[in-house]
């Protein structure tokens, strides 16, 4: 047999290093390959083993293919096991070569002994060679009927394989079929756990497209197969073991009786020594008692015991898991691991992981009965070497301070850390105190007593910087220092790198200003002026604007500045409740550790084959940040406005210059009554002036836009139109039965649905239309909610200025729907 | 403007699930089924892509590739991650993290790195534990489990691991079953002893770890504890094993609080306040005369984990004295008193204590005629390292340190020292009062005579006296 092309040339470009020694083994491969004497075994072992030894650290050896199959003619199961190993790895990238072990692989299906015929069926299922599946037909049928055990669970997953190479042909062979009655019947139980992995992976996959699959899926979860499992459940490892109690809690059963039943038979799996099997039993637990609560919370009692258990006998890295599930529930039931807080004491040679996990802990837990004794312990981690504990330590004490447990004391500890004089503690309290008057103003006293004392000098971490001047500017009449403080600052502008710190001073001195004018005078003037020549944008503008405020109206700007503030009462919690039940759902998985959904890590890949919406997702995202960083700019001006005089004569001449631009401001200011409205007015009514009244707007009849085109055109134009529309509600009823009515509909205005989908009360849909006179195209998102009768109309169009009429005729047809019979 | 800023993310993600759920009907607009707008959320298994070994230096020692949907670079992926990891401030990375769609997990074993990867939303526990597990049978098949044992042997390894997982599914980690489908015999490397299977040995060992933390004022800790009961079994033929606890063994405080109980702890019963088993052990007689039977697999492994809450007197007592000697001196002195009766032995024990940020110089003092003791100053994270080989009971040592400052401290000392953390091992010391009474081997042999070995273990990872 002529050695493969390839063979000739240079083996990798990569890996030049190593041809050398690779030609020798060709050679020496060769010699052995049709020798019978006694020994060329072992000395074929050796060549062997260099071999898979090179594919190891990375040589491409895939040049010594023809030689390493020549020499598979042996019965010794080491060698054939090395060679398998071998072409598995290079079958792949070598299809040509491949068929050349097609032969003994065969061959070897068929060997007397069932544990060859288990390693040639695995291998020959694991060559990933499209063009070669149909010879994997035959050897996979004869494996899942085989005598022995072990080809039978190898031939099991062995179908998967198949299935991932070529679906049609392994669903043609009707090997499901084959796999579920082996599941039912077969004696050995990993022959029935692979058979049960390998249908749920084909059905999950396939019910995207067929509607037997997704019926298929269903009847895993029916209920004579969940008993036949569950009755034997003993018997299968314990690896398998979580593959079933996943199904099973994927089973609803229909009467509290057989819940019960359940949960008693399985009860001892709490006690399991792997992690992975308490974790899936607890999961079903929860999921089968969702609606009934007091079992719900027996379970929860329940599973308290094995979960600190696990916590506590693991590795650090099993510990982390459980943790984080720990977590998961704490937040959900926070009194039901209050008593035992000191099961997430830290120690001290744990890994940084664990111990943030568990500092998260015992700020979930703590309550009246034990924040003093938590707040104590954090206390010392506080005081520790290992620095991003103690800062982490600190945030958890402000946490706990902020839930209102015990504030007094926690007040005392915060500001006892600033006598610590470590910076990293000081900057960390500094940034807890600043949230803490937010929410309890009260404390002010106390800590502006202490926080007066720090010098900003010892300050450098921009937050805590900002913190501290906020503080500053807020307290200024309390704080004798105040003005002084500032007016070092000032001093230092140039120096102050972080562009946050300097918005900060800015609304600081505002605020002192009114507070303490004559000695605030000159730093405010310093502070704007600086401002104003700042190469920052966002400083720049808010120094601007804080200039013309001032002189605009003094009075004014004073109550922009320094507003009547209410203290906050709950800072926003960072995840939506839906979020949270989402992850419930998804308890054991990773859902848990990373605290997300599963839909917002997981690849499109393992969503199932929906390429094109998966785009277009990432796509809107790119419009949405924009549209909340504008919203969030306007926040930050709404907290920066403050306003003051003390314009020097010359400032006070250059905005008057500037005063014929923005006569808008003129007029606003006859308005007193809304400020910030009004000041908002100033700069942004010039650009929401209503546009010239739009042509009529025809539309194409038949438009044309395929889903990639509509793909590309989402992600690039901007939103033109964003609001909301309505919908009669007998459009809704027609719609909560079928979509299709509504398409319908909407087609007979000219406008197409591209896509569709959601479940009530949240309908989506994706339409395009397309002018009749160029041809330029409206891309419409539409979210229908069918409780509300109300529509959110997104609107991207070729042409911006058609935007507008297209929405109202699209507007127009929508509410038409189902009223108007179509 | 945080909150405000998470608020907007929060908007996004909702977003993008109705996109999901969206982009399922699209493909399938013939038949509106709502029902199949979950399907991403079906579960498809437990399955891992690759799973490889990493040297501390990042060199593959071993990598099998089982689905190929990972791409070939992750294990360099993988390891410049974990290498120069920073997120959220933390410097290690946590054991399970996600790059481009790529889940990786890692667990450290003896220094190496036992990575397994996946694109799917699988059991993290599961992957965890295989890890560990994969591990373990490693090493009992090698004897030993480092760098060097691996390489060696590393053809074996991949038997193990074809054997062990089949396209990403577990097929078994148990070291008997893998007996019948491995047929490399293990190199040994030259530090391995593999114990003699022929005449049959079981070992067995009762580890008692330390409460996390033990302040110096309270002679009596009242701190949640936990242990475990380890066998090593070379019994040939698989015998079945009965294994008898304390009979006043209690497991749970039947619904109350661990920490209520008052003076429940002079009744003298043993109380668990939970524990798990091994799959192998069955239970059947638990609950009636408190016995264990199993039939041990090979190697070694749990038999059971246990948690207890219980008062007890730590078996050492640590004062520490810092006092300032000039403005770039202080002194330190460490005495550490074993409370232990004197016919225990504490081994391996290492006190560790940080130092000031700017010492820039250390030097001991031991007690006169101190032997296997030693003193060392970690000059890069400023800690001071004080070993004993052993302590008996009742005995007291003590350590002086002096040290130099590089510049003047501001403040108090003792704030920036401290605390000081002790690791020990006390053989034959059980501080939990859980016994082995008997250890049965119910299909007994003629022909030979196993050797059993059962000794109690207290170790601490954990100990720490704040100053």
């Amino acid at each position: 047999m002529a050695p493969p092309a390839q063979s000739q040339r240079s083996p990798s470009p990569s890996q030049p290093s190593g041809k050398g020694e690779v030609s020798d083994l060709k050679m020496q491969l060769r010699q052995l390959a049709g020798s019978r004497a006694p020994g060329t075994d072992d000395s074929k072992r050796d060549l062997f083993k260099k071999v898979i030894s090179y594919m190891t650290v990375g040589i491409d050896v895939s040049s010594v293919f023809s030689e390493m199959v020549m020499c598979s003619a042996t019965s010794d199961i080491v060698l054939k096991k090395m060679c398998y190993l071998y072409v598995g790895n290079y079958a792949k990238y070598n299809p040509d070569l491949a068929l050349l072990t097609i032969n003994f692989l065969q061959r070897d299906c068929k060997d007397e002994d069932p544990m060859i015929r288990g390693l040639a069926l695995r291998s020959l299922c694991s060559l990933r060679v499209p063009n070669l599946v149909e010879y994997l037909v035959g050897p996979l049928g004869a494996g899942l009927k085989d005598g022995n055990s072990y080809v039978r669970m190898v031939a099991a997953v062995g179908v998967l394989k198949l299935y991932h190479i070529s679906a049609s042909t392994c669903l043609d062979a009707d090997f499901p079929a084959l796999l579920k009655h082996l599941m039912l019947n077969d004696p050995d139980a990993q022959v029935v756990a692979n058979c049960l992995s390998a249908l749920q992976e084909i059905w999950g996959l396939e019910a995207s497209t067929s509607e037997e699959a997704v019926r298929e899926r269903e009847a895993l979860i029916s209920k004579p197969i969940i008993y036949f499992l569950l009755n034997r459940i003993k018997e299968f490892s314990e690896w398998a073991q979580c593959t079933i109690l996943e199904l099973v809690s994927k089973y609803a059963p229909p009467d509290t009786n057989e819940i019960f039943d359940i949960m008693n038979l399985l009860e001892d799996r709490l006690q399991h020594a792997n992690g992975a099997v308490v974790l899936a039993t607890i999961k079903l637990f929860l999921q089968l008692t969702l609606s009934m609560t007091d079992v719900h919370q027996q379970v929860y009692e329940r599973i308290k015991a094995p979960l600190l258990t696990l916590v506590s006998s693991g590795s650090p890295e099993q510990s982390y898991a459980v943790l984080s599930h720990l977590h998961l529930l704490v937040m959900r039931a926070p009194m039901l691991f209050a008593s035992d807080y000191k099961h997430f004491y830290c120690q001290y040679n744990e890994p940084f992981y664990v111990k943030k996990l568990k500092l998260e802990m015992l700020t979930a837990v703590a309550n009246e009965s034990n924040t003093y004794e938590i707040v104590t312990e954090l206390c010392e981690y506080a005081a520790n070497v290992d620095i991003p504990i103690a800062r982490e330590s600190i945030r958890a004490v402000g946490k706990i301070a902020l839930q209102q447990y015990d504030v007094n004391a926690i007040v005392d500890r915060l500001l006892q850390f600033l006598e610590m004089e470590k910076d990293y503690v000081t900057a960390e309290t500094l940034v807890l105190v600043k949230d803490l008057l937010r929410k309890y103003p009260q404390w002010s006293h106390d800590c502006i007593a202490v926080i007066g004392n720090i010098s900003s000098n010892n300050v450098q971490e921009p937050k805590a910087k900002a913190a501290l001047i906020w503080m500053l500017g807020e307290y200024a009449q309390d704080m004798q220092d105040a003005p002084y403080a500032l007016e070092g600052l000032i001093e230092d502008w140039e120096d102050e790198t972080s562009p946050e710190v300097r918005l900060h001073l800015l609304t600081a001195v505002m605020k002192c200003f009114f507070r303490r004018p004559p000695e605030t005078q000159k730093a405010l003037g310093a502070a704007l002026a600086a401002g104003l020549a700042d190469m920052h944008q966002d400083v720049h503008d808010r120094a601007l604007f804080y200039y013309r405020l001032l002189q605009h109206s003094v009075s004014v700007a004073n109550s922009v500045v320094n507003p009547v503030k209410q203290a906050v009462s709950v800072f926003a919690d960072t995840q939506s409740s839906e979020i949270k039940d989402r992850i419930f759902d998804e308890f054991n998985s990773l859902s848990v550790l990373y605290q997300k959904p599963s839909f917002m890590f997981t690849d499109k890949e393992h969503q199932g084959p929906y390429a094109f919406s998966e785009e277009l997702g990432h796509l809107s995202i790119g419009a949405e940040p924009a549209a909340a960083a504008a919203a969030a700019t306007d926040v930050d001006h709404i907290q920066a406005n403050d306003g003051d005089l003390l314009l020097t004569t010359t400032e006070k001449e250059e905005s008057r210059a500037y005063d014929n631009n923005y006569s808008l401001s003129q007029l606003s200011a006859q308005q007193p009554t809304s400020t910030i409205d009004d000041i908002f007015g100033l700069g942004i009514g010039l650009s929401v002036a209503p546009p010239p009244p739009p042509p009529s707007l025809q539309l194409n009849a038949k438009p044309v836009l395929d889903p990639a085109t509509f793909q590309q055109k989402w992600r690039q134009l901007p939103v033109a139109v964003s609001q909301e529309g309505s919908i009669s509600p007998q459009g809704v009823a027609a719609l909560t039965s079928s979509l299709e009515p509504l398409l319908r509909h909407m087609q007979a205005h000219h406008i197409n649905c591209i896509a569709s989908g959601g479940k009530s009360p949240n309908f989506k849909f994706f339409f395009f239309a397309q002018k009749a006179s160029d041809s330029s195209n409206f891309l419409v998102e539409c979210i229908i909610n069918s409780s509300t009768c109300k529509a959110q109309i997104k609107i991207k169009a070729d042409d911006q200025t058609a935007s507008q009429p297209f929405f109202t005729l699209f507007q127009s047809a929508l509410s038409n729907f189902g009223i108007i019979a179509s | 403007m945080r909150f405000i800023l998470d608020g907007r993310h929060e908007r996004y993600r909702r977003f993008r699930s109705l996109w999901r759920g969206f982009a399922r009907h699209c493909n399938r607009l013939s038949s509106p089924n709502t029902r199949d707008l979950n399907q991403g959320r079906y579960f498809l298994g437990n399955m891992i892509s690759q799973f490889f070994v990493l040297s501390q230096r990042g060199d593959n020692i071993v990598f099998r590739d089982y689905r190929g949907d990972v791409q070939k670079g992750s294990a360099e992926i993988f390891f410049r991650k974990v290498k120069f990891w920073k997120e959220d401030g933390e410097t290690e990375a946590p054991p399970v993290f996600n790059v481009d769609g790529v889940n990786y997990f890692h667990v450290k074993v003896v220094g190496l790195l036992f990575v397994a990867t996946t694109r799917a939303n699988v059991s993290p526990s599961l992957v965890l534990e295989l890890l560990q597990r994969i591990a373990r049978v490693t090493k009992d098949y090698l004897g030993i489990l480092n760098e060097d044992s691996i390489r060696k042997n590393f053809v074996l390894v991949y038997e193990l691991l074809d054997e062990v997982i089949d396209f990403g599914y577990v097929q078994t980690t148990s070291t008997e079953v893998l007996k019948s489908s491995v047929f490399n015999e293990p190199i040994m490397v030259d530090s391995a002893h593999m114990p003699p299977l022929g005449p049959a040995a079981l070992f067995m060992q009762g580890n008692k770890r330390m409460p996390g933390t033990a302040v110096t004022k309270s002679v009596v800790a009242n701190e949640p504890g936990d242990g475990t009961i380890q066998m090593k079994s070379y019994l040939s033929g698989n015998p079945e094993i009965r294994l008898a606890l304390n009979e006043d063994l209690n497991i749970g405080r039947g619904g109350r609080s661990v920490y209520d109980y008052g003076g429940s702890s002079g009744s003298g019963a043993v109380i668990l306040d939970d524990c798990n088993f091994h799959e192998s052990v069955h239970l059947d007689s638990f609950d009636v005369d408190r016995t264990l039977t199993l039939v041990p697999p090979d190697g070694e492994f749990p038999v059971m984990n246990y948690r207890m809450t219980q008062e007890y007197k730590p078996p050492f007592r640590i004062n520490t004295l810092i006092e300032e000697a000039g403005s770039l001196k202080a002194e330190v002195i460490l005495k550490i008193r074993a409370e232990f009766p004197q016919n225990i032995t504490a081994n391996t024990v290492v006190v560790q204590m940080p130092l000031p940020t700017y010492t820039s110089r250390v030097s001991f003092e031991l007690e006169p005629g101190a032997v296997g003791q030693m003193t060392d100053f970690k000059e890069p994270n400023k800690k001071l390292e004080w070993g004993l080989k052993k302590i008996v009971g009742g005995s007291e040592h003590t350590l002086r340190a002096k040290l130099t400052f590089s510049h003047e401290s501001h403040g108090n000392i003792t704030k920036e020292a401290g605390p000081v953390s002790m690791t020990f091992t006390i053989p034959m010391y059980n501080c939990s009062r859980l016994q082995v009474k008997y250890l049965q081997i119910a299909k007994k042999s003629k022909t030979y005579n196993p050797y059993r070995w059962v000794r109690y273990v207290t170790q601490a990872n954990s100990y720490v006296a704040r100053i």
